[in-house]
């Protein structure tokens, strides 16, 4: 029963709750948003002890939805989308607890499209149907560009209709190249499905359009992820976007462009995938996107285009454990998607926080500040020394892996990569002296409030996740390794087979 | 049941809807003569016209579920199920349009009933239109269907706008029916039979493909219908005339009026000009050219009618998209997009009438600024509008765009695929502005929505569309089922299905 319920269950749950929020009187409407994402994170949680990691896909529900075109309600995880699902539903509830202060307008709207984008992010790492998935992945897109436009900063306007449009131009291409893989497909076989399983199944003989529809979900993705150069919307869009906004951005809708490599662009299209020369490109991309968001985040005076740029950096080091394509540094991808997610989720909450007390998200605002606020500061170290890759520290596991497993395939480019790890530290810890070190040279500052009890509710978890799988990562990877494994092998069978028979 | 068109009775059966609302039509004109002074005859002659089609629609569901089929030698008329579709579409729109109009006409004090008999014939002929297997029959009915709506633009007699509008509608109007007629008159000296399946039956005989007058006949025939459907570059005419037009009207052109259009050229391609290769490169450019200018001219505009003015250019691209695929998918994709986009935009233009206020003034995009908080249902209403405008999954505008995608995906037209979804990124540059003013930016002044008031029977339509184009976009399977069933072409086998209409 409630393995075949519980995806559906954390897919209508909050739908249903932002309903129940537009209903409450406003200022219910944080707390009974709070109570519904705590129900929907306790859903979740048995996820984790009840997959069995050696069973493939589960948690499976299969049903007709729209016969006619051979669309399906398809939901299940196996060990890729898990985390992501349970990172979905970790965060959910501390952005909407982060969000208490921060949100004082129109507050049952913000925690209603909280709930439906929550819903929409879950769709797409759990959808198992092409049409699902698409519809799923453009549903999301509504929630939070008004998150951005009506709740954001100055220019929100700017930054919400260039997200929107950005990734509207990626996906709307991307469903074209679901339309045509489909029609072809089903040329073939005589069945026209968009069950993900039968796609897979029944590759043969796209021929020379696989290139292009492999260039159609590339783009929709890589706009997604960002990678260097379709990054240009995500510095907007973040720093624009209030916390819960960048929160949820940076932790999870990044992940859903690098989900989309993963689930689909590489075992959809193995031999383009594998091509040499698409190798060639999508490494040196990661690489750039390395190297260049970290150079470009040093010169960054706002707080939260910094880390922005950072990210653009850190997802580079997931694009290239993905094409690298051996088992540690796939699943070392996988767990740079879930540190990028708590890690520089807790950092837009530290810029938030330092935001509502100065109301400046500049550095120079600052300086000394740990002598006022030492709470703050401990925690911004913290989570800076996990951002950059310190062992003991979940970054470091992370990273570590990537390069580890890059260096056997693209030894050159996992060298290029390790100046990442440099670089990281060289925009994070001047930022973090800045910041909280220096004299305590402003006057405004001598009086900033330390965390509130509140506040340190929002960040304890995300700090103990940093030091669990800092020191001991091995449950997630164990239960990442056979899907990684799986994934790795039928990637390369199938190119092997693809380039052999052409 | 067959229907053998050769005999009155049977014939008069066939043509029952049309016959019912002909008399619709005389009634409402009787009680017009009689009652046209105040604000309560105008009332009067709403329902009895809403009477009529309603009638109508009796008749049309009474052949539909007989399974009326013609039997016997080719005639004027068609009985089929894509008529009954389209003409169901037609007497909804026209419903709709009526009540849409009972607030706005009393607003701007038009107490003119003649407007509700214009409907009733325009209606009346659209069905015509779009349910006749001769050319004389399509031209009859697209010449009522005109005449009515150039009167029915500049039923305003007071504004400059109308009797601009009407003028210009009429003149370009009469300039494309030339076109029409002088195609005809060709087609006709080629085939020697204004008879569709006639027309058919002798190109495939005498082999007519290539013949010159044919050819030149067929050109002016797509001349003549790409103003009918303001297909660019035979759209000059369209922003004038929806932005001076009262805007139920506005609404009824670019709905009912449309649909009348593509329903015609689409059954007169496929069944008379079938065997014909040349209309296809001609059709895919018509609707390349269209969905590109519509897109990017809309882009430009500030006034909320003329944007959509040139939206509903942007669609008419869409619409031409699945004419030039042709198979049957696209037959049935044409039916479900003709929908889809019949209830949006209807449910827009009523919305935007009560927008206008007293006075109609013109509603400026940057105007809607701050509705979210004076009037949420309104501003959701436009909002989940103009997302099914733009084709946002979990609205009845995906599934038709869908639809139409799947068709020129499945007739491997990719290129014409990429360039729908390409000039839809576009179309989000205009019609988001419009969710944005409404939701981000703040009220201009105190007050500013003071005096938007949407009538009872508007809200009625309005709250109808929006719950239809939600619950279609998240399951449309009885609306796909009935496009299939009434998809003009038949489906073939799988292999087949692509080469079936002569590719």
């Amino acid at each position: 029963m409630y393995s075949q319920a519980v995806l559906t269950a954390l897919l209508a749950w909050p739908v249903v709750a932002a309903a129940a929020v537009l209903l409450v009187p406003e200022r219910w409407a944080k707390h009974v948003a709070l109570a519904a994402s705590l129900v929907e994170f306790a859903i979740s949680v048995p996820l984790w002890w009840t997959f069995r990691p050696a069973a493939g896909m589960q948690f499976v529900l299969d049903v007709p939805w729209i016969s006619f075109w051979g669309i399906r309600y398809t939901v299940g995880v196996d060990g890729i989308s898990l985390f992501m699902v349970l990172l979905t539903t970790f965060l959910v509830p501390l952005s909407v607890l982060g969000s208490y202060a921060y949100i004082t307008t129109r507050e049952r709207g913000f925690y209603a499209l909280l709930l439906v984008l929550t819903s929409g992010m879950i769709g797409v790492f759990v959808s198992l149907d092409l049409f699902l998935f698409y519809v799923m992945w453009e549903v999301m897109l509504i929630p939070m560009y008004f998150i951005i436009g009506v709740w954001g900063g100055e220019r929100r306007l700017y930054a919400a209709i260039k997200f929107f449009i950005y990734t509207f131009f990626g996906s709307l291409l991307m469903l074209v190249a679901i339309l045509v893989l489909v029609s072809q497909v089903g040329h073939q076989t005589g069945v026209y499905s968009f069950s993900y399983a039968y796609l897979t199944a029944h590759l043969g003989g796209l021929g020379s359009a696989a290139f292009w529809l492999f260039g159609a979900f590339f783009l929709a993705f890589a706009i997604k992820v960002p990678m260097f150069p379709f990054h240009t919307w995500l510095p907007d869009a973040h720093v624009e976007a209030p916390t819960a906004g960048s929160v949820i951005l940076a932790g999870v809708l990044l992940k859903m462009g690098t989900y989309g490599f993963l689930r689909f662009a590489l075992p959809l299209f193995p031999a383009v995938a594998l091509h040499p020369a698409i190798q060639a490109a999508v490494v040196t991309l990661a690489l750039i996107g390395i190297v260049y968001g970290g150079l470009v985040a040093m010169v960054q005076p706002d707080f939260k285009k910094l880390i922005a740029y950072s990210s653009v950096a850190h997802l580079g080091f997931v694009m290239l454990g993905i094409w690298a394509l051996t088992l540690q540094s796939v699943q070392g991808a996988l767990l740079v998607m879930i540190n990028h997610g708590i890690s520089t989720g807790a950092l837009f909450f530290l810029a938030g926080m330092l935001y509502e007390r100065r109301h400046s998200r500049l550095i120079d605002a600052f300086g000394g500040i740990a002598k006022v606020v030492p709470l703050l500061a401990a925690a911004l170290t913290i989570v800076s020394l996990s951002s950059i890759g310190l062992p003991a520290t979940n970054g470091f596991v992370g990273e570590f892996l990537v390069l580890l497993g890059a260096f056997r395939t693209y030894p050159r480019a996992a060298i290029v990569a390790t100046t990442g790890v440099i670089v990281a530290a060289m925009y994070l810890l001047p930022a973090l002296q800045r910041v909280i070190y220096n004299p305590l040279d402003k006057p405004e500052n001598e009086k900033l409030a330390d965390l509130t009890p509140r506040e340190i509710a929002v960040l304890a978890p995300l700090l103990a996740c940093i030091v669990w799988i800092g020191v001991y990562p091995a449950p997630i990877l164990r239960r990442m390794e056979p899907a990684a494994k799986q994934l790795i092998q039928s990637v390369r069978l199938d190119a092997a087979t693809f380039t052999a028979t052409r | 049941m067959s229907l053998d068109l050769t005999t009155t009775a049977d014939l008069a059966r066939a043509l029952s809807p049309e016959l019912t609302l002909t008399a619709a039509g005389m009634l409402a004109l009787l009680v017009t003569a009689w009652r046209h002074t105040s604000a309560r005859d105008l009332r009067i002659v709403g329902w009895v016209t809403l009477a009529g089609l309603a009638a109508g629609g009796v008749a049309v569901w009474w052949l539909w579920s007989q399974g009326a089929r013609a039997a016997g030698p080719p005639s004027m008329i068609a009985v089929d199920a894509f008529r009954f579709v389209t003409d169901a579409l037609f007497l909804a729109a026209a419903g709709l349009t009526v009540l849409a109009s009972f607030d706005y006409l009393e607003r701007e004090a038009l107490l003119v009933p003649e407007y509700y008999v214009l409907l009733l014939f325009a209606t009346l002929g659209m069905m015509l239109m779009a349910g006749g297997e001769d050319l004389m029959v399509i031209f009859l009915g697209l010449e009522l269907m005109s005449v009515s709506v150039y009167v029915l633009a500049g039923i305003n007699r007071t504004s400059g706008a109308a009797a601009e509008a009407a003028l210009k509608y009429f003149l370009l109007g009469a300039f494309a029916s030339g076109f029409l007629l002088y195609g005809i008159a060709l087609v006709y000296g080629a085939t020697a039979t204004t008879n569709l399946t006639a027309i058919a039956a002798q190109v495939r005989t005498q082999s007519l493909a290539q013949s010159p007058l044919l050819l030149i006949g067929l050109g002016l025939v797509l001349v003549g219908f790409g103003f009918k459907v303001a297909a660019v570059p035979f759209h000059m005419w369209a922003p004038d005339v929806y932005d001076g037009s009262p805007t139920p009207v506005t609404g009824y052109m670019a709905t009912a009026v449309k649909a009348a259009g593509f329903a015609a050229l689409f059954r007169l391609l496929v069944e008379a000009f079938g065997g014909v290769a040349a209309w296809k490169p001609i059709v895919w450019w018509l609707a390349v050219a269209t969905m590109v200018a519509g897109n990017f001219i809309a882009l430009a505009q500030r006034t909320v009618k003329r944007m959509l003015a040139y939206s509903s250019v942007a669609h008419a691209g869409y619409l031409l998209v699945a004419v030039a695929v042709g198979s049957w998918p696209a037959s049935a994709a044409l039916l479900v997009y003709l929908f889809a986009y019949t209830v949006v935009t209807l449910a827009a233009f009523a919305l935007l009438a009560a927008l206008g206020r007293e006075g109609e003034r013109a509603v400026r995009i940057d105007d809607l600024a701050g509705l979210a908080q004076r009037r949420p249902w309104l501003a959701l209403a436009l909002a989940v509008c103009m997302l099914s405008l733009l084709g946002f999954p979990g609205t009845a505008g995906f599934i038709g765009k869908w639809y139409i995608l799947v068709a020129a995906t499945m007739a491997h037209e990719s290129v014409l695929a990429a360039i729908l979804v390409l000039t839809s990124v576009v179309s989000a540059g205009y019609y988001l502005p419009v969710i944005m003013a409404m939701y981000m930016k703040p009220e201009p002044f105190d007050q500013a929505h003071a005096g938007v008031r949407l009538g009872r029977p508007a809200a009625v339509v309005v709250a109808a569309c929006v719950i239809g184009l939600l619950v279609l976009g998240i399951r449309p399977n009885a609306l796909l089922q009935l496009g299939r069933e009434s998809a003009l072409l038949a489906p073939t086998p799988a292999p087949a299905a692509t080469t079936a209409t002569g590719r």
